[in-house]
């Protein structure tokens, strides 16, 4: 009996052993997965190596992620209205949205793009454009804030754009659609010949970063889908995919698909420069919006534009040239060198590159194959450089390590391709998840790429994330580039459509923050610096509140003598000279948004008391331990009261 | 010229630093305050250490009631005039180049120096002791004094008080006067030396 215990007890021993054994192997597994964790983890208080701008697709915004933590830092709202931050929502910010078509709360942001110097990221600005109603805005990286919108006539699907040019002096823009210009009633089937399609040049000053629409190319109505600038050796030129050169105008699923061959269309923009300067453009009777945001008056203005300058490709010799592209190419990227240009036909099994340096040989010898409305052809054959055979199923965007390699995102076989330039030979493959659009290595379209981390943005998530009923999360994926195989380091989700993004180092950005605006600089026409100088000024039926907010109260915070029927404007000036003290304001009954003012800025809500009584204001921002004694009270009596304005803090 | 001559002119000339460079820095540390908020005190005014940090301390000290630094103060005034009569005197001294003047202008400096102490003393007594009633937040017994010299945790924050680079050259300059009594000692000693061989 004794002995079998024993035996027992070895038995036992025996099976716990084996079983801390398999433990181990298990936690083994895991260890591996830890230092793939490790990788991205940045430890609390510490930096991310690269900020992220990932643009908002459909939401219309533009996001500012870590990497490679994947966190998510701010939304910056471009292009639609934002509750949180009121943008469009308060008195200041409602002309950046302004538009020829009025006051329009929505776009669709694709393509963020970073400014550059000599070819390098500089940080200055971040661009985007808006695809609907087409725009391009411009993004302060020195407040994280929207301070230009540019609209764009002539202009449909706003898609091939922005794109900055080596040295930012242009930011350049494409249309998807080809429209009527100038707009007319005719008939849709007149599409051929008829319809056609703008590329803008909008010239950058480079003091301000103010945009200026300096002049369109007005190509045949084809479908201008991305593009490209010229880097170094290719400096001065644009290179734009096209699909559709069937000039189809419905089903263009099959309609446009007809061709074996579409183009890229390779534009001199330095030639444009020289017959703008030769007085060979027209100028176009026409109406676009131009709206700035000024960081001192903290408020923005719109101006609509009547002119722009017309160039007629057709009869400007040396201007634009096609290059035949395979199959309805849709990305158009080239390489940091500037030799290579990467057409991505989408319905290709092939990518096609060119060569820029062939290119030019074959137009020095008029080596031309025909032409399309008056742009002279080249050989294909002429001016490729390479192929990479059948690398995937849909190759769609293409950046660079800056080490000699490209990575393709293929989006029917989702997955991203790595392979070498100039052999044109695949070096390593991995799955995303699912159907990745663009990809992106920060400074990845440059001269000069960061070649650490590259990112995958997907069209599709599925099953990867917690299910949220039927609209799941987008997602963007990260990997590791710099060995010889891509790894797959993190899943993370994002706010709408991930659809391109810009990526840069921190340094070249984080110390040029800016912590507050100074009061002192501060020249809103209804500012408020000082507690002492708080007002409320009848005029008319307009009452002006010149209020102040400031750790913890608002000052006046009793007001008396509005009437049904006022329009009262809350002009809320935040007196704080302190890094991350906001402080917000909302009113009941109010059809506006919040106010979420900086340190040092100024901010005007609207509200239009309906009914008598005395109604509440509070401050929305934490702002301190004494935040939620923030708030105040408006007294709103009938149309026909006798009361006086009156206003106070404690009384006084 | 005579070494201790040298001195005492030097020592006494360091004091005009007192017009651009800090005396004494009151510091106050809380994690919310990664870059801290600081009080640089001159001999003619306060001003914060960051832009904005004496409104950030203002806005502070009001929840417990303290009142808001003050912009002028007699002290403003007195100083400036007490350090240009020591600096003059000083300079006076070094031409005259006697050893007692020198002792003397130290010793002086000394009195003065102990009675500005404890006229900072009585205002920051004032300072971290005359809390409006009305005040959000009131702990019974709680004063907010800032150390004299050393730091002290009021509350959630560290208060550091210590001299700065104006009051390290004005004691540099006041031990140079030291020195300067000390050398002419030496110096008559080798005077009578050589008078004697």
């Amino acid at each position: 009996m004794k002995l079998s215990f024993k035996s027992f007890l070895i038995l036992l021993m025996f099976g716990l052993s084996l079983a801390i054994v398999s433990c181990q192997q298990g936690s083994g597994n895991s260890a591996l997965k830890s230092s793939t964790a490790e990788k991205v983890f940045v430890a609390p208080g510490e930096y991310d190596e690269f900020y992220a701008f990932v643009s908002g697709g459909f939401s219309g915004q533009l996001a500012v992620y870590g990497l490679p933590s994947g966190r998510l830092f701010k939304i910056i709202p471009v292009f639609s209205v934002d509750g949180e931050k009121a943008w469009g929502f308060n008195e200041e910010t409602k002309p950046m949205l302004e538009t020829s078509y009025g006051f329009i709360p929505w776009d669709d942001s694709h393509h963020p793009d970073i400014s550059q110097t000599n070819g390098v990221l500089d940080g200055r600005w971040v661009f985007i454009n808006g695809n609907n109603t087409p725009r391009i805005a411009r993004i302060d990286l020195t407040t994280f804030e929207t301070v230009e919108i540019i609209e764009l006539p002539n202009s449909a699907g706003n898609h091939s754009s922005p794109y900055v040019t080596d040295n930012t002096e242009y930011v350049i823009a494409g249309t998807r659609f080809g429209v009527p210009v100038p707009q007319r009633d005719i008939s849709i089937n007149d599409y051929k010949g008829n319809f056609k399609g703008a590329l803008s040049f909008i010239k950058i000053d480079q003091e301000t970063g103010g945009m200026d629409l300096s002049f369109q190319i007005l190509m045949p109505g084809f479908d201008y889908d991305k593009a490209h600038p010229g880097r170094g050796k290719s400096d001065g030129w644009m290179f734009f995919t096209t699909y559709n050169v069937e000039e189809a105008n419905t089903l263009l699923e099959i309609n446009a698909s007809q061709r074996d061959k579409d183009f890229i269309a390779a534009v001199n923009w330095k030639k444009a420069e020289e017959y703008i300067k030769a007085g060979k453009f027209r100028t176009m009777k026409t109406k676009y919006a131009h709206n700035v945001y000024n960081d001192e008056t903290h408020s923005a203005t719109s101006t609509m534009k009547t002119e722009v300058r017309i160039l007629d490709p057709g009869n400007l010799p040396g201007l634009v040239y096609f290059l035949p592209m395979p199959k309805s190419p849709h990305g158009c990227d080239v390489d940091p060198s500037g030799e290579y240009i990467v057409g991505s036909g989408k319905l290709s099994a092939n990518v096609t590159v060119h060569s820029f340096p062939k290119m030019m040989k074959a137009i020095k010898e008029k080596k031309f194959d025909g032409e399309s409305y008056g742009i002279p052809i080249l050989k294909f054959e002429d001016v490729l450089a390479g192929v990479v055979e059948q690398p995937g199923l849909g190759p769609l965007h293409t950046e660079f390590d800056g080490k000699g390699n490209a990575y393709t995102s293929f989006f029917i076989s989702s997955e991203v391709v790595k392979w070498k330039l100039g052999t044109w030979e695949v070096i390593d493959r991995k799955p995303t998840y699912y159907s990745v659009g663009h990809v992106m290595i920060p400074g990845g379209n440059s001269q000069k790429p960061f070649g650490k981390y590259l990112l995958a943005m997907n069209k599709i998530t599925k099953d990867r994330f917690l299910p949220t009923g039927p609209e799941v999360t987008q997602s963007a994926q990260l990997y590791d580039i710099t060995g010889d195989k891509m790894e797959l380091l993190l899943d993370f989700p994002t706010v709408g459509e991930p659809h391109y993004a810009a990526g840069i180092p921190a340094d070249l950005i984080k110390a040029k923050s800016k912590k507050f605006f100074k009061l002192d600089e501060n020249k809103h026409p209804y500012a408020t610096k000082s507690q002492d100088d708080v007002k409320v000024v009848r005029d008319g039926k307009d009452v002006h509140i010149y209020m102040t907010t400031i750790r913890s109260h608002f000052a006046p915070d009793n007001i008396e003598g509005v009437k049904v029927g006022d329009r009262v404007y809350f002009h809320v000036t935040n007196i704080e000279q302190d890094y991350d003290v906001p402080h917000g304001i909302a009113m009941i009954g109010a059809n506006t948004s919040e106010l979420l003012i900086m340190p040092g800025q100024t901010e005007t809500f609207v509200w239009e008391p309906k009914e008598v009584g005395v109604w509440p204001f509070y401050c929305t921002d934490f702002c301190s331990a004494l935040h939620q004694e923030m708030q105040g009270y408006v007294r709103v009596s009938p149309r026909n009261s006798k009361i006086k304005l009156s206003w106070s803090l404690d009384g006084e | 010229m005579k070494k201790s001559k040298l001195l005492m002119l030097t020592g006494s000339l360091l004091l005009l630093s007192l017009f651009v460079l800090p005396l004494w820095n009151i510091t106050l540390e809380a994690p919310q305050y990664p870059s801290s908020l600081g009080i640089d005190i001159y001999i003619t005014k306060m001003q914060g250490h960051n832009e904005g940090d004496i409104q950030n301390i203002n806005i502070m000290n009001h929840y417990v009631g303290m009142d808001k630094l003050p912009e002028q103060m007699k002290e403003f005034e007195l100083f400036p005039i007490v350090v240009i009569v020591m600096v003059i005197l000083g300079v006076i001294i070094g031409f005259i180049g006697k050893k007692k003047l020198f002792l003397t202008w130290f010793v002086a400096m000394s009195i003065l120096g102990s009675i500005g102490m404890y006229d900072f003393y009585l205002w920051e007594y004032e300072y971290g002791h005359n809390l409006n009633p009305k005040a959000p937040i009131q702990f019974p017994g709680q004063a907010y004094q800032p150390p004299l010299i050393g730091t002290k945790t009021i509350l959630n924050f560290k208060a550091h008080s210590y001299p700065r680079s104006g009051g390290y050259l004005l004691f540099l300059g006041m031990f140079m006067s030291l020195g300067a009594f000390y050398v002419a000692i030496k110096e008559e000693e080798a005077e009578s030396k050589n008078a004697a061989t």
